[in-house]
């Protein structure tokens, strides 16, 4: 049984932050001329007051984000990950993470759903990044519920967040009843043989792994972790100490995202064999989605196929 | 131009109230990069008339009341000019005078370069070379959509001219009009190191004469360009500069990098250098305050 599709995340970051801005006067849009990619164009309409166009000037936009942000407004950063991250990291870190500033970082785009781009657009270690630098928050929602929750705690809380928001359709995990809680960890699955750590929308593919494994009579626990910092330590240390064995995925670099944060905590407070699936230090070439999963083990088959291998089962 | 209380009106003896303020801004930022022995020289000294005038005229703001929501705002973009800031808004009263000892030191308020979340009445933090115009795009950006009647003065170096944000954010202000946006840049003609060639000390300035007014014009500012160590003429740019014409306004202000240290003015090297004490009374009777030689060492 596979997860049925959502909506894409970047419709409901157009919708929730048109609709929260309803009620919010402070809530302002800053787009670096992909409006009618991440869908900061439904905002527009909404209120075109409060829309603004930056062009094609990265640096130029975080730090007048900045700059509106000690005004009393609420920017919502409207571009690509890696036009939201590595193109104005310093004005990132200098003028929003380090005073504070009460700045969205949502970006778009994020992970290898970018519609065939390549590698000058596809970033793989946008989270390792944002989690490394001092007093950002780093959220990956797994689906478009849990992305117009994330959304919705990110307009009520004061301070920087980084949000990665995937362009396109991918599978549903929560029903609507479903409330986001930083620095949480959610059980999806519960098991005993292996506990299975994931993030943004790679998470929905692992509870489809784990279908996958139960057929070979491996019982995967599956913990989802919406956010990478700050971490749910207690909870991925109860979730090893349930099966002994933890591997993480993400789409995304193993090195210092996801997987790197679960096994420094584990490391710390119960040491515990992780292994960690997902990009091994590439970068990614230009695809279809579903190819480029297949490609880069990330889809439900292979994620279970590494799984088996790890555990040292015969496939 | 305080909110609260009218201007005098710029008589003599206002030129002069603001002139003895630059001097003493000058007598502590040596005195306290002397104790310090550490922190920027050349950029605070050919911004302290400049600072003088904002700090002291034409900023309408509240020490008091640092977090005024109404006040201008300022950002210096040019962050290693730190002590320059720090020496207005102590004369100013935001905090007391004798806190400038503390300038650099670890847990001082008074950082290398501005950090907004410590010392109360910074608006924004800098030190990284470009960004603060963009900042203060944005509080003027700001400001129009929530409807007051703010203004947003930033100053830059003239060698910070040379990072690509600034004109990226001269781009966006212009193209919103931002005309409750003064940029000021201190164009002092030295940069850290700069060029090799046939300037000063074998260096060559960071633009070429009449460079920095040819861009901002090009890039649709209104440009103003002032004496910026004659008091009468900053105080009337920036008079001027307060009452947009639909377009941001520059104000390209010709200085000496280390104005008013005889030894310092014009070389590059005091961009950044510790002072000897023999070297620091000479800077002290330089600017009018001379010191017993027994009392010249730092700490």
């Amino acid at each position: 049984m596979t997860l049925p599709m959502g909506r894409a995340m970047r419709e409901v970051f157009g919708e929730t932050v048109a609709e929260l801005a309803n009620d919010d006067p402070r809530i302002v849009m800053l787009d670096g001329d992909v409006g009618s990619s991440t869908r900061a164009d439904i905002f527009e309409k909404a209120h075109p007051d409060r829309y603004f166009q930056m062009g094609i000037a990265e640096q130029n936009m975080l730090g007048a984000a900045a700059g509106m942000a000690t005004m009393g407004l609420v920017p919502f950063i409207s571009t690509f990950v890696s036009f939201a991250v590595v193109r104005p990291l310093d004005q990132v870190r200098v003028l929003i993470a380090q005073p504070g500033l009460n700045v969205k970082i949502t970006a778009g785009y994020a992970g290898l759903f970018t519609g065939q781009t390549g590698m000058s657009h596809i970033i793989v270690d946008d989270v390792s990044i944002m989690r490394a630098m001092p007093g950002m928050i780093t959220v990956c929602p797994a689906d478009d519920v849990e992305a117009a929750e994330v959304l919705r705690w990110a307009a009520a809380h004061h301070g920087p967040a980084y949000i990665r928001l995937v362009r396109d359709a991918t599978q549903r995990l929560f029903d609507d009843s479903y409330r986001f809680e930083l620095g949480s960890a959610v059980v999806v699955r519960e098991g005993r043989d292996v506990t299975l750590v994931s993030t943004g929308s790679q998470t929905p593919r692992v509870v489809d792994a784990a279908d996958l494994l139960a057929g070979d009579g491996i019982d995967a626990h599956v913990v989802h972790v919406p956010t990478i910092k700050p971490l749910a330590v207690e909870a991925i240390v109860a979730a090893a100490e349930r099966t002994g064995r933890v591997i993480t995925v993400e789409e995304h670099t193993v090195l210092g995202g996801l997987g790197g944060a679960v096994a420094e905590a584990l490391s710390e407070r119960r040491p515990t064999k992780v292994d960690r699936i997902g990009l091994q230090d590439v970068y990614v070439q230009s695809g279809p989605n579903d190819t480029l999963l297949d490609i880069y083990g990330l889809s439900a088959p292979r994620v279970a196929e590494q799984v088996r291998r790890l555990l040292g089962h015969q496939a | 131009m305080s909110a609260d209380i009218p201007p005098a009106a710029v008589d003599a003896a206002e030129i002069a109230r603001l002139e003895e303020i630059a001097r003493r801004i000058r007598v502590e930022v040596v005195r306290a990069v002397n104790i310090a022995r550490a922190g920027h020289l050349g950029g605070p000294l050919s911004a302290a008339d400049m600072l003088a005038a904002l700090y002291f005229r034409i900023l309408r703001i509240r020490p008091d009341e640092p977090d005024w929501p109404d006040r201008d705002r300022f950002v210096l973009s040019k962050g290693h000019a730190s002590i320059g800031l720090y020496a207005a808004m102590a004369l100013r009263g935001y905090f007391p005078l004798e806190e400038l000892a503390t300038f650099d030191a670890a847990n001082s308020r008074l950082q290398g370069h501005p950090d907004m979340t410590r010392l109360p009445g910074l608006d924004m933090s800098s030190g990284s070379l470009g960004m603060g115009i963009s900042a203060a795009m944005g509080m003027a950006l700001g400001a129009r959509l929530t409807r007051r009647d703010v203004r947003a003065y930033v100053m830059l170096g003239d060698g910070e001219c040379q990072e690509g944000e600034v004109w990226e954010a001269a781009m966006a202000a212009s193209r919103y009009g931002l005309d409750n946006l003064i940029a000021i840049v201190d164009h002092n003609k030295l940069q850290q190191y700069g060029w090799p060639g046939n300037g000063p000390d074998g260096r060559m300035p960071p633009q070429a004469p009449g460079e920095l007014v040819a861009k901002w014009s090009a890039f649709g500012w209104r440009v103003l360009e002032v004496d910026g160590h004659t008091m009468e003429d900053v105080v009337d740019v920036l008079e001027e500069a307060g009452h947009g014409d639909g377009r941001p306004t520059v104000v390209i202000s010709h200085t000496v990098k280390g104005k008013g240290v005889s030894f310092m003015e014009g070389h590059y090297f005091w961009h950044t250098r510790a002072i000897k004490p023999d070297e620091f009374a000479i800077a002290m009777a330089d600017l009018g305050e001379p010191i017993p030689a027994t009392n010249g060492g730092g700490r």
